[in-house]
């Protein structure tokens, strides 16, 4: 997923080969990871696509299937996979990971320690962060997660960025072996207070630590303890709004002697005497945009806080 | 895993501990002043109507708090360790105000209330007494204190501590806080990018390291220079510009950026493209004098726009001139020295490199022009995308991106397109007293995002063509 391979970058020449991992995207909220294998077949509403007609290809294009239908191929980015990958958990979507990188300050080489790992959504993008020569350290207690965690990331060639461990973090901590190596530590974990104190271990001083939680009174709970090791304790919460957009013919308002020149204190004369709108024809086309009918209303709240400098 | 070599390259590039010559943010009383600065032998902060000099600062960890002194010396900062027993104070603050019972119904606001003058003070200050000792001697000499609200209270000694006992706290200037800062204090001047809609761009583009990722910054450099943070040195950061003079990326040198991140900035005049991407290649392959002397003359033209000269005032010093020495000189001169040797963000792109792009596209394109028409600009770079890659365009206002989307859209040019509007709101977490800010910043812009595809009959196919002869 990443270009630290100079071969797997994306380029005009790179095209698609056995193995890859691309993702086939029907519609903007429709798409899908597949591995491509030389034998294998997709079949969704379209119809029946042969991995052997990609091969070759450009990414970026567009593949048909037997009855004329087609998708498109486009290589994987860690915003792309945050759509596809397998919820195994809540996740974190682009507005809060986008956030949660920047305020963390990675840069690549970091280290930054995870916890829990849950579907890896936000691991994806701190690995993206501190490549080639950082690492991510994630933990959850859940080893099946842990396992399943492993294979994505194996699966999206992060595997060398990443570690995942199984571990309890809010009743054992994180791992003494790191103490005083993180830049950085994120928290997405039901009682992240009782994690908070091994957290500031793991930092270096003015590192950055970041909880996300759901419920303000987590917030207020963690804030509580952040106090005493952390200064600059900051909470937000950050949401997306997506825009549709629209070609439409509008009508123009004419009113009987409406010249463009005409003066307004004129028209509204005209218009209380009571002349009417009226269509014609000849109305241009305008592009809209207006706010889509739905969208997510909270996701969470994001506290970060620096350790304290002391000597 | 990660070599020797690539863990101290590491460590020179995130230092948290400062050095003469480096540029700090400097945050005055809780944030009611920012500056950025540049830590020298000479330079200077005013606070109040004094002048402390910055040399303290070099060595210490970002991080550090400081105070102000009067030393032997005349009026210092020194640093302040947070000691364990401070934040048990706190904690046991706190703890009171859950049980607020006061209230100010008595209170009667008439200036009375403090019987220490202005005379007493400067007398306290005479005889060398700190700026917490002031503050505890207005405290124990205000009539009206012990009975406010031990949340008044606390605002009274925040006050009066802001006044007589400043602080001014050492932080790292990163793109966050860059970006923060310019929002608060000048927002025109990074085009009104707030810091998550900035974070919502580096994201989209899919920026890591070894990408190399077209931009059109005309928002002053902070696009720019927070890419290039981002790729650490490997990689590169493009900035592409019509006609000669490329726009200002002086907030570039705000960032503490090494030579080996400021080599991977660097400019290309769009007609530079252009002028191969008809199929003729020869600009590539000809040896640089045929086109020494234009190169030369945009050059020059370009480093009035992109470097400083040294002796100016600093892009940092927002505020004042926290730049100049005593005697009354820039003491840029200090670190200009260092600075000529080292290399200069901004220069002309090498012709490796351009080859390069020309063969395998940009990885990424992020586009941050308010003044231009953001569909004019797209349609003209896009095709120096690779397939597959992922682009996004930031404006104040939504219908240029609306536009944008339509035509990107009609001209069947990409996929997965998007508006997005960014919304961030801070809270006030305390006891009992938990609540949205009062004041948030009500507009963030607007980013268009979307994935650049492959079509048999449409652009790129200069490029491809070129790829043959090749
Ligand atoms: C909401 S998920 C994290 C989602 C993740 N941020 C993402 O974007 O995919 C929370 C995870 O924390 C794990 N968890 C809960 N308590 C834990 C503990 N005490 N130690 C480690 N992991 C824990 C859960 O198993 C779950 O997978």
């Amino acid at each position: 997923m990443l270009p630290t391979d100079p071969t797997k970058k994306l380029s005009f020449k790179r095209n698609i080969s056995d193995g890859d991992l691309v993702i086939v995207y029907e519609k903007h909220d429709n798409m899908k990871a597949v591995k491509v294998c030389e034998k294998s077949i997709l079949e969704n509403r379209f119809g029946v696509f042969k991995h052997a007609d990609w091969i070759g290809k450009p990414y970026g294009c567009k593949v048909s299937s037997h009855k004329g239908g087609f998708v498109y191929l486009l290589a994987p980015t860690p915003e792309l996979w945050t759509l596809v990958l397998s919820h195994r958990t809540q996740i974190l979507y682009v507005a809060d990971i986008s956030f949660v990188v920047m305020y963390l300050e990675l840069i690549p080489g970091c280290v930054v320690l995870e916890s829990g790992t849950g579907s890896g959504s936000l691991t994806t993008s701190l690995a993206r962060a501190i490549a080639p020569s950082g690492h991510v350290y994630t933990f959850d207690f859940h080893e099946q997660r842990a396992v399943a965690a492993r294979e994505d990331f194996e699966r999206t060639g992060l595997s060398s960025l990443v570690t995942v461990g199984v571990r309890d973090i809010q009743g054992e901590g994180f791992p003494k072996d790191l103490t005083g190596l993180a830049d950085a530590v994120f928290l997405d974990l039901p009682q992240p207070w009782l994690a908070i104190g091994s957290a500031g271990e793991m930092l270096k001083p003015d590192g950055v630590l970041c909880s996300f939680s759901p419920c303000i009174e987590q917030v207020q709970r963690s804030s509580e303890t952040l106090a005493s090791k952390f200064t600059d304790i900051r909470t937000f919460e950050v949401l997306l709004r997506t825009y549709e957009v629209r070609e439409g013919k509008m009508d123009h308002c004419q009113t009987e002697a409406g010249t463009p020149g005409s003066r307004p204190s004129k028209r509204k004369h005209r218009a209380s005497e009571g002349s009417q709108w009226e269509q014609d024809n000849s109305g241009s086309s305008v592009v809209m945009a207006r706010p889509s009918g739905e969208a997510k209303g909270h996701t969470g709240y994001l506290t970060f806080a620096r350790l304290k400098c002391v000597a | 895993m990660s070599t020797v070599e690539e863990q101290e390259n590491y460590s020179n590039k995130n230092r948290r501990i400062t050095w003469e010559g480096c540029s700090v943010l400097l945050d005055i009383n809780d944030g009611d002043r920012l500056l950025f600065s540049r830590l020298t032998a000479g330079s200077i902060v005013k606070i109040g109507n004094k002048n402390y000099p910055l040399q303290p600062l070099i060595g210490c960890p970002f991080g550090s708090m400081f105070q102000v002194e009067n030393g032997a010396n005349g009026p210092c900062l020194s640093r302040v360790i947070p000691t364990a027993e401070a934040s048990n104070a706190e904690d046991k603050k706190e703890c009171d105000s859950k049980n607020e019972s006061r209230d100010n119904r008595a209170l009667i606001d008439n200036n009375t209330a403090q019987t220490l003058t202005g005379d007493d003070i400067e007398g306290m200050r005479r005889e060398g007494a700190s700026g917490n000792a002031i503050v505890e001697a207005l405290i124990a000499n205000s009539a009206t204190f012990e009975n406010k609200t031990s949340f008044s209270q606390e605002k009274y000694r925040l006050k009066k501590q802001k006044k007589y006992a400043p602080k001014v706290l050492l932080r790292r200037p990163f793109a966050r806080s860059i970006c923060d800062t310019y929002f608060k204090k000048y927002p025109a001047r990074i085009g009104f990018l707030r810091v998550d809609t900035l974070s919502l761009l580096l994201s989209f583009a899919n920026v890591t390291a070894h990408s190399d990722v077209l931009v059109v910054d005309m928002i002053g450099g902070i696009l720019t220079g927070a890419v290039a943070e981002r790729l650490g040195g490997t990689g590169y950061v493009c900035n592409t510009y019509r006609g000669d003079s490329p726009s200002s990326i002086e907030i570039v040198r705000i960032f503490n950026f090494g030579d080996e991140i400021n080599k991977r900035i660097v400019r290309l005049p769009l007609a530079d493209f252009c002028a191969s991407s008809n199929g003729d290649s020869k600009d590539i392959e000809l040896p640089q004098a045929a086109s020494g002397v234009d190169n030369s003359t945009i050059e020059s033209q370009a480093a009035s726009g992109v470097e400083n000269p040294t002796n100016q005032s600093d892009p940092v010093s927002m505020e004042e001139t926290t730049m100049s020495s005593e005697d009354g000189k820039p003491t840029t001169e200090t670190c200009a020295l260092k600075v000529h040797k080292a290399a200069k963000p901004g220069e002309k792109a090498s012709e490796d490199a351009i080859k390069s792009w020309k063969e395998n596209g940009f990885s990424s394109l992020i586009i941050a022009a308010p003044e231009v028409d953001a569909w004019s600009i797209v349609k003209e770079v896009l095709p120096f995308l690779s397939f597959s890659a992922p682009f996004v365009i930031y404006h104040q206002y939504l219908q240029p991106l609306a536009t944008c989307m339509h035509n990107l859209q009609v001209e069947k040019m990409a996929i997965g397109l998007q508006i997005t509007e960014p919304w961030l709101r801070e809270y006030q977490v305390l006891p009992s007293r938990t609540h949205p800010h009062m004041q948030m910043s009500a507009c963030g812009g607007y980013v268009l995002s979307g994935t650049k595809i492959h079509n048999d009959n449409q652009p790129n196919k200069d490029f491809v063509l070129l790829v043959c002869y090749n």
